[in-house]
């Protein structure tokens, strides 16, 4: 990179840090976020908020970090040695990088659902009900509630009701993937981080899973990482754009896909490069 | 020119012809030896077949009898050593493929069990002997348990180790994301997802040491006589079949054949069940 | 949770703290888990050292009673106590040798067949009828040996080898000899039926992982199929073959039961290969548990004991250069 470069990289860092500030409150701030992979530095300066009980799409081309981000906000990076984060990243006002944080009430309260849909490898009802074992007693009529009403959530009840002792393992893709949702909202979360939750999928499972994200948010705080812009655009209130493990840009979708107000942003949304 | 070209052509041709016909000979060679082989141990072994196997004991020199209390004597053993051996090469299995995956400690365990896989297991019976049979001052079908469950402790931590690998990185964040600690993923979705294979090792591993002979020479030894008493000298197929193989009595041939027979069908049909097992777990995969 | 914001801040605080103790119980178990199987794994490495020290410290007596003549003398008298470990060492040697001669080529020509020249129909079902050869327990090649093998060596394979063999000017006192069926190149046809799975399979494994692109060029030139495989197919995996063949060594040397039964158990030094033998395993095999003094034991544990040795080498050996293709491959 040349000097030039790198001086334009630096001035865009400042002016993200001011473009991270949404207008909805914040239910994650990120602050002064850093991410280390094995002495690589891979997100630098991060100031981002993600706001309660909207859609939060994070984009940029492959390796930009956007999913690193993602898996930050639930601490789901440490189970990998040799990765470390430093800064802050608030939730409802406690730092979850805190050591103290205690890990099961930070999963507890955010979920997670991953590029493939991920089964367990037991029933239907149990790949619902094993998060909520963990952490709640449950009366057996009551965790039949507590199951219908996850599945009815991720709208795979009607799919699912007459099968819920039959292996999860046989439903189809886009059906594995509701039940990936399912599962995460039986813990009965405040926010739901989607890491490319459909770039397995064909594009009816995709449209599903899109309706059902915006039903979503009505209940829940959700960051969406996608590497498909219309996806981005058609599901999402607010977007973040990142490019070398920087923020470039952050502000509402509708603004970012018509005026962003960087030339990077501008480029890669018009399909420039990545 | 032409005429050079087309000559060292034809050679070519004839070199590779040669070659593809010494490789299919070769393949011949070996099938050759696996017929004879189970031929006549079918053969022998089948003419030696009689109910009184089950239910007799096996006999004095030169006088006619079974093999109840070798078939008892091993099934004994082998169920010993896997219930010793399993637990502790699931766990090791565990460590080297949840916990240690690129460590130094975890490729020098895993680099041990690959040769302690190939080692030679008479080497396995001198160890237990001076471990166990020394020190309790005589032979005991507990040595010859923990010898065979020594052979099956690398058997069953190289598949679980492999096994728990195949189980895609996802399913483990998908369990630790809902807050559940990593031992309960472990034991309650990564050991369910990683089944087929593991049970498999272990069915490899009875099929191991169904036939091992050398190491329980010299820690079961043998015992002509019923007996279930494990602190105590134990009789087993394998090391019947030996003794009257190398005896000079027909009938005790006979048995050997008989012996030999069995431990043969016994191990082939494991071996097809846990190809059977890995062969369905593959279907179900794609 | 959602439902923690209908609810008063006590309760939200109660609850706080219950996922804190929760959490502390949590990390507890998940310690116990990581120390439990790191025991476990651990073990595997003590099982390996308790076994070498074990035979370092069985064979002491021997090693320091015989020192180096242990490996060189011939003496096998355990009456009147004096052990040299000679016949069985080079026992062991000779007939992994005619093993290894034998087991290389034909296992070569098996991986060849099964990877390049068998219609894809035929592989599987080939390939697993030969690695059905190495399920089979070592005690029944030992008894078809002595009572099947045997026989068949005595009264064919042995006068043949007599009469056209033995005459020749060196390799001739190689085969001559009473035609006993017994002895070293029947315990060493034995042992190479015995490997050939083993080896073959690391070929056909190594030979699949060669990149189709690789080959199809190749076969773009006009290279035949024989010049595939012996120049870009064997070059591209040569180490992890050589590291089957190091693994169907170590198997062939530390073989106990098969050559127990037709090697002879005989402690004289000779050059014909059609004599009986002896081996380091047949040896034990034979001979331990009748074994009435100290230094009798000693001397056989200490046998034990150069096996593991070697046999250890060996594999470490087969297993470094397996690990280099992995290594190759990943790299890619």
């Amino acid at each position: 990179m040349t000097n030039l470069n790198l001086a334009v990289a630096a001035s865009l860092n400042v002016n993200a840090a001011a473009a991270g500030q949404a207008t909805a409150a914040a239910k994650i701030t990120a602050r002064n976020l850093n991410f280390y992979y094995d002495g690589f530095h891979a997100l630098k300066n991060i100031h981002m908020d993600i706001p309660e009980k909207r859609v939060t799409a994070i984009i940029g081309p492959s390796g930009c970090g956007k999913s690193t981000l993602l898996r930050i906000f639930n601490r789901i990076y440490s189970i990998y040695p040799k990765l470390e984060a430093r800064g802050e990243v608030m939730l409802d006002g406690e730092n979850v990088l805190d050591p103290h944080y205690p890990l099961n009430r930070l999963r507890s309260k955010v979920g997670m659902v991953f590029q493939k849909p991920v089964p367990f490898p037991m029933s239907i009802y149990d790949n619902i009900a094993y998060g909520i074992k963990h952490y709640e007693k449950l009366s057996r009529a009551d965790m039949d509630i507590r199951v219908e009403q996850a599945l009815r959530q991720a709208a795979i009840w009607d799919e699912a009701k007459d099968k819920l002792k039959g292996s999860a393992l046989g439903l189809s893709g886009g059906q594995q993937q509701r039940l990936c949702i399912a599962r995460a909202i039986a813990l009965r979360p405040e926010v739901i981080l989607f890491d490319e939750p459909t770039s397995a999928l064909d594009p009816i499972a995709t449209g599903k899973i899109e309706q059902l994200v915006e039903e979503l948010k009505k209940d829940f705080t959700i960051a969406i990482v996608t590497h498909n812009m219309q996806q981005a655009a058609r599901c999402s209130d607010f977007t973040a754009f990142m490019y070398l493990g920087e923020l470039i840009e952050f502000g509402e979708t509708e603004t970012m896909f018509t005026r962003p107000s960087k030339q990077q942003t501008e480029d890669y949304i018009t399909g420039r490069f990545g | 020119m032409s005429a050079i070209a087309e000559k060292l052509y034809r050679r070519r041709r004839l070199k590779n012809s040669i070659a593809l016909v010494m490789a299919s000979a070769a393949t011949l060679f070996g099938l050759f030896w696996l017929v004879w082989i189970l031929w006549t141990t079918l053969v022998n072994g089948i003419g030696a077949l009689k109910p009184e196997l089950f239910y007799q004991m096996t006999p004095p020199p030169g006088e006619d009898g079974g093999l109840a209390n070798a078939f008892f004597g091993s099934m004994l053993m082998s169920i010993l050593a896997i219930l010793m051996g399993t637990p502790v090469g699931i766990l090791a299995g565990t460590f080297l493929a949840e916990y240690a995956r690129r460590s130094y400690l975890g490729e020098a365990i895993r680099f041990i069990n690959d040769i302690l896989l190939s080692a030679p297991s008479i080497v396995l019976g001198l160890f237990v002997y001076t471990l166990v049979v020394r020190p309790m001052g005589h032979f005991s079908g507990f040595a010859g348990a923990i010898t065979l469950a020594l052979i099956v402790l690398p058997v069953v931590v190289r598949t679980t180790d492999e096994m728990l690998k195949l189980v895609p990185s996802q399913m483990r964040e998908a369990a630790l994301s809902l807050g559940v600690p990593q031992w309960k993923v472990t034991v309650q979705v990564l050991y369910r997802s990683a089944l087929p294979g593991i049970v498999t090792g272990i069915l490899l591993a009875l099929a191991r040491i169904s036939g091992e002979t050398a190491p329980l020479l010299f820690t079961a030894l043998n015992n002509q006589f019923w007996s279930h008493d494990l602190s105590g000298p134990l009789a087993s197929v394998p090391v019947v079949v030996f003794q009257y193989a190398m005896s000079p009595y027909d009938t005790w041939h006979e048995l050997a054949w008989a012996g030999a027979f069995m431990v043969t069908v016994f191990v082939l049909c494991i071996s097809l069940i846990a190809r059977a097992i890995i062969a369905r777990r593959k279907v179900a995969n794609d | 949770m959602s439902t923690d914001q209908a609810l008063p801040a006590s309760a939200l605080a109660a609850h706080n703290d219950n996922t804190a103790r929760r959490a502390e119980s949590d990390r507890r178990a998940d310690n116990a888990f990581r120390y439990l199987v790191t025991g476990a794994g651990l073990f595997v490495l003590l099982a390996l050292a308790g076994a070498a020290f074990s035979m370092l410290w069985g064979g002491k007596l021997a090693f320091s009673t015989f020192g180096i003549s242990f490996l060189t003398t011939t003496d096998w008298d355990a009456v009147g106590h004096k052990f040299g470990a000679l016949v069985p060492i080079y026992g062991t040697l000779v007939t992994a040798l005619i093993a290894m001669l034998i087991a290389v080529p034909v296992s070569f020509g098996i991986a060849l067949f099964l990877t390049e020249v068998a219609p894809p129909w035929l592989r599987t079902p080939v390939a697993s009828a030969i690695e059905l050869l190495a399920g089979i327990p070592s005690i029944i090649y030992g008894m078809w040996g002595l009572f099947v093998f045997v026989p068949v060596m005595s009264s064919t394979v042995i006068p043949f080898l007599n009469k056209y063999l033995g005459p020749l000017p060196i390799l001739g006192p190689l085969f001559q000899g009473p035609p006993l069926g017994i002895g070293m190149l029947t315990a060493g046809i034995v042992l190479a039926i015995m490997v050939i799975p083993f080896i073959s399979s690391v070929m056909r494994e190594v030979f699949l992982t060669v990149p189709t692109r690789l080959k199809e060029s190749a076969y773009a030139l006009g290279s035949t199929t024989w010049e595939v495989s012996w120049n870009v197919v064997l070059p591209y995996t040569r180490s992890a073959v050589i590291g089957g063949v190091f693994l169907g060594l170590g198997r062939a040397l530390g073989e106990t039961m098969a050559v127990t039964f037709v090697l002879g158990n005989a402690h004289h030094l000779t050059a014909s290969l059609l004599m009986p033998g002896n081996s380091i395993a047949a040896t034990i095999a034979n001979e331990f548990s009748e074994a009435d003094s100290e230094i009798y034991q000693s001397s056989l544990v200490a046998l034990g004991f150069l096996l593991f040795i070697v046999t250890f080498v060996v594999l470490a050996i087969a297993k470094l250069m397996l690990m280099r293709l992995n290594r190759n491959e990943g790299a890619k």
